[in-house]
């Protein structure tokens, strides 16, 4: 039975200085998604970290395959640094690859620890020719071999591993800081809040509710998407934000053409009031460019135009195809098109501004909405922690 | 808050009866009727009496009647089966445009088998086109399903002058109807009009869900469509939902046997609640029957310029609820194809809210709603109404 897991992790080895609070970062991010699971210990040496479990390893595998800045996890044995353990676990390992039908194969050694008397070729020589004697149906392939033996000689052990998992890479979360994503429950939003959080970036999501404009299943849905994104994050703050009063104000004083943009500022002055309680120092948002009417570059200048935060909007250089192929790798996909409209679907102007000059924009938005909505919306928002549950993951 | 419960078109709540009834069931009674024993055999006793109680309300014999697990299997059953057995006879089906899908989606799949259909047009108020119908029955037609009660608008379809044209273009042609949203609500009785086949199902009636039956005509040749352990004759394998079956037997006979006063009740109801509304209320249009025509039930209402699925939902916020359409196409973004058929202007396909009343619901509820629908229609109808 394996019990280590072995995590390699790519760009945040890069870092320099920093890479000690980045694998620190990182550490603490393995040991949260693995809450509930018998881990024993995480411990790293450069380049690699190592996870003993006593107990439940594929679970650990699939969480692991959730966090950020890892490349890939492999489940792998340690044995004591004398070939013939070596050999011994080799075979073994390799008659579990031949039991799942793999055919071809190749060792590759690693030497760190230079105090082991045999240099890496020739350890891969010696344990590939153990293999090719012990087991019948397995060739070696040294081009383009089905599986890979991997030996690391490290400083007290040898580790053994072949198979691998694939993670999402990026940086840890939380280095980057903290952000608010604008959720909104369609197909765009949670993807770029995934994009963002795959820089390191921490999100607090904001959904807007209209009621009954929008239905509680809109909101459901809001959670249900957060589930999915807690999978890669870990416990998610969702605030929501009662929005009807707003809306409905917009609605009875202003211009056809300008609704959205009217609901989008206010959409972002209340998120960046909400970034203010909760220390974040950007707003994410969905938007792409030509997507919708209002996406168009002077469109977002004008919603952004309200707040002094940065604004980010990691779908800019996506079309809808890449979108929703990300969200379908994410798992969002799936919750996203459940047919409830959300306050973006419900309010569609006729003829929307497409370039609505700034000047005019805010001159009309005067006085629409009481500054005591705000704060009665503020005031009123509904805080949800939401964590994963792994079911159906 | 208020809980108004106005959407019994798409379930009811049970009858306590019936839930008493069903709970001593699932309790005491819990024998497979096919078991040898002494607990087989009171299970199947229960069986039998639920069988004579639904029979009873079509006039029909015990052994007309079979146990399904609703609606859907007993109209999937009818006109897939009917249609599979007479192959040989004729590939002509004949049925209306405001069908239930689950009618409608099994004669889509014998078209995809070679069968053709004809799919009746309906006029405004949801009535079948009998001129049509009359041009669409041949002698090779086998199948003709038409519902009783149209399940969206209350509509319902002219069951004896259909009778007529059948008896007199298609006398071989079997005979279908989907009697869902009308059991024990209006009287059918199938062999006084020469029907072969219909449908009901339980949770419509304030019983149980997933229980429903097929009335099949004494004689009538219908293969099976789930096969197995042969219970019910060998027409319907698979165990029997005794707890099911008792709580359709009693939810039938309760709602039966007060049929006059539940129908005068329901018509009070009916024209109240439509007699305020367009009194009270500007632009506001019935879909399907007028006046007192149609089931005393079902009333759909349009809301130009508003979402019917935003009333829906302010409604909810006052705790009456009610639904735009039919609960199983209300998720689909194409909308109601009922309401299509009946042609209804633009204006009216997305602004509809059906009521769906039963015996349990009183005058003060009617008038309630009607007092919140005056107060949120013309709100939400500045909000939502697009300005130049």
């Amino acid at each position: 039975m394996h019990q280590l897991i072995l995590a390699r992790y790519g760009e945040v080895g890069l870092k320099g200085k920093n890479r000690r609070m980045f694998e620190n970062r990182l550490i603490r991010r393995m040991e949260e998604a693995m809450t509930g699971l018998p881990l024993k210990k995480i411990s790293r040496t450069y380049g690699r970290i190592y996870v003993t479990m006593t107990g439940q390893v594929e679970a650990a595998l699939h969480r692991l395959s959730h966090v950020f800045g890892l490349v890939a996890v492999s489940p792998a044995v340690g044995v004591p640094l004398d070939m013939a353990a070596i050999k011994a676990a080799a075979v073994k390992e390799m008659k579990a690859a031949a039991a799942e039908g793999y055919t071809t194969f190749k060792v590759e050694t690693r030497r760190p620890n230079k105090a082991f008397p045999y240099k890496s070729p020739q350890v891969s020589r010696e344990v590939g020719a153990e293999i090719l004697k012990e087991i019948t149906g397995l060739t070696v392939d040294v081009h383009l071999p089905q599986v890979v033996l991997q030996i690391e000689l490290r400083r007290h052990q040898a580790y053994l591993y072949w198979r691998q998992l694939s993670c999402p890479g990026g940086l840890p979360l939380g280095v980057s800081g903290r952000s608010v994503l604008l959720l909104s429950g369609g197909i765009d939003s949670p993807v770029a809040g995934w994009m963002a959080m795959s820089r390191g970036l921490e999100i607090v999501p904001v959904y807007f509710h209209s009621f009954p404009f929008t239905s509680d299943r809109a909101q459901q849905k809001v959670v249900d998407l957060c589930r999915v994104l807690a999978r890669y994050s870990g416990l998610i703050k969702l605030y929501i934000i009662p929005f009807t009063s707003i809306q409905t104000a917009l609605r009875e004083g202003g211009q056809e053409r300008l609704q959205t943009i009217f609901m989008r500022r206010m959409m972002m002055r209340l998120a960046a009031r909400v970034a203010e309680k909760e220390a974040a120092e950007a707003l994410v948002t969905g938007e792409s460019l030509g997507q919708v009417a209002s996406q168009t570059v002077s469109g977002l200048a004008a919603t952004e135009a309200v707040v002094n935060l940065p604004v980010l909007r990691p779908l800019i250089g996506l079309d809808k195809q890449q979108i929703m192929d990300r969200a379908k790798e994410i798992g969002t996909y799936n919750i996203s098109i459940r047919p409830y409209d959300d306050c973006c679907t419900v309010f569609v102007p006729r003829h929307p501004e497409i370039h609505p000059d700034p000047v005019i924009v805010a001159e009309q938005e005067t006085g629409l909405v009481a500054p005591r909505l705000i704060e009665e919306a503020l005031a009123d928002a509904e805080t949800l922690f939401i964590t994963t549950d792994w079911e159906g993951s | 808050m208020k809980d108004i419960y106005l959407d019994n078109c798409a379930t009811t709540r049970v009858h306590p009866q019936v839930a008493a009834a069903m709970m001593s069931v699932l309790r005491e009674a819990y024998g497979n009727p096919s078991s040898a024993h002494r607990r087989g055999q009171a299970a199947e006793e229960l069986v039998k009496k639920a069988r004579r109680q639904v029979a009873r309300v079509f006039r029909a014999k015990p052994e007309e009647i079979l146990f399904t697990s609703g609606g859907t299997e007993s109209n999937n059953w009818a006109v897939l089966e009917t249609a599979r057995a007479r192959i040989r006879r004729g590939r002509r089906l004949v049925t209306t445009r405001v069908e239930h899908l689950s009618v409608l989606r099994v004669i889509q799949r014998l078209e995809a088998e070679g069968f053709t259909a004809t799919y009746l047009p309906v006029d405004k108020y949801g009535q079948v086109d009998l001129a049509a119908l009359a041009a669409a029955l041949s002698p090779d037609t086998i199948l003709v399903s038409i519902m009783h009660v149209n399940n969206e608008v209350g509509s319902i379809m002219p069951l004896a002058d259909i009778a007529g044209l059948i008896k007199q273009k298609a006398p071989q042609a079997i005979w279908h109807v989907d009697a869902v949203q009308s059991f024990a609500k209006l009287p059918l009785y199938p062999h006084e009009l020469g029907i072969d086949l219909v449908s009901i199902s339980a949770h419509k009636i304030m019983g149980p869900k997933g229980v429903g039956a097929l009335f099949v005509r004494e004689g009538l040749n219908l293969p099976p469509l789930l096969v197995g352990g042969g219970q019910e004759a060998g027409s319907r394998s698979g165990t029997e939902n005794v707890p099911g079956i008792v709580g359709l037997g009693l939810a039938a006979e309760l709602l039966w046997e007060r049929l006059t006063e539940n129908s005068i009740h329901l018509a009070r109801l009916k024209a109240r609640l439509s007699q305020r509304v367009l009194a009270e209320i500007p632009d506001v249009c019935v879909n399907g029957p007028q006046d007192s025509n149609g089931a005393a039930h079902i009333l759909n209402l349009s809301f130009p310029g508003l979402k019917g699925e935003v009333l829906l939902h302010a409604l909810e916020d006052k705790g009456i609820y009610v639904a735009t359409g039919a609960a199983c196409s209300s998720r689909r973004p194409e909308g109601s194809h009922v309401l299509q058929a009946l042609e209804l202007e633009t204006r009216r396909l997305n602004a509809s809210i059906r009521f769906c009343f039963s015996p349990e619901n009183t005058v003060e509820e009617i008038d309630y709603t009607a007092d919140c629908l005056a107060e949120i229609v013309p709100k939400l109808r500045r909000i939502m109404m697009n300005k130049i």
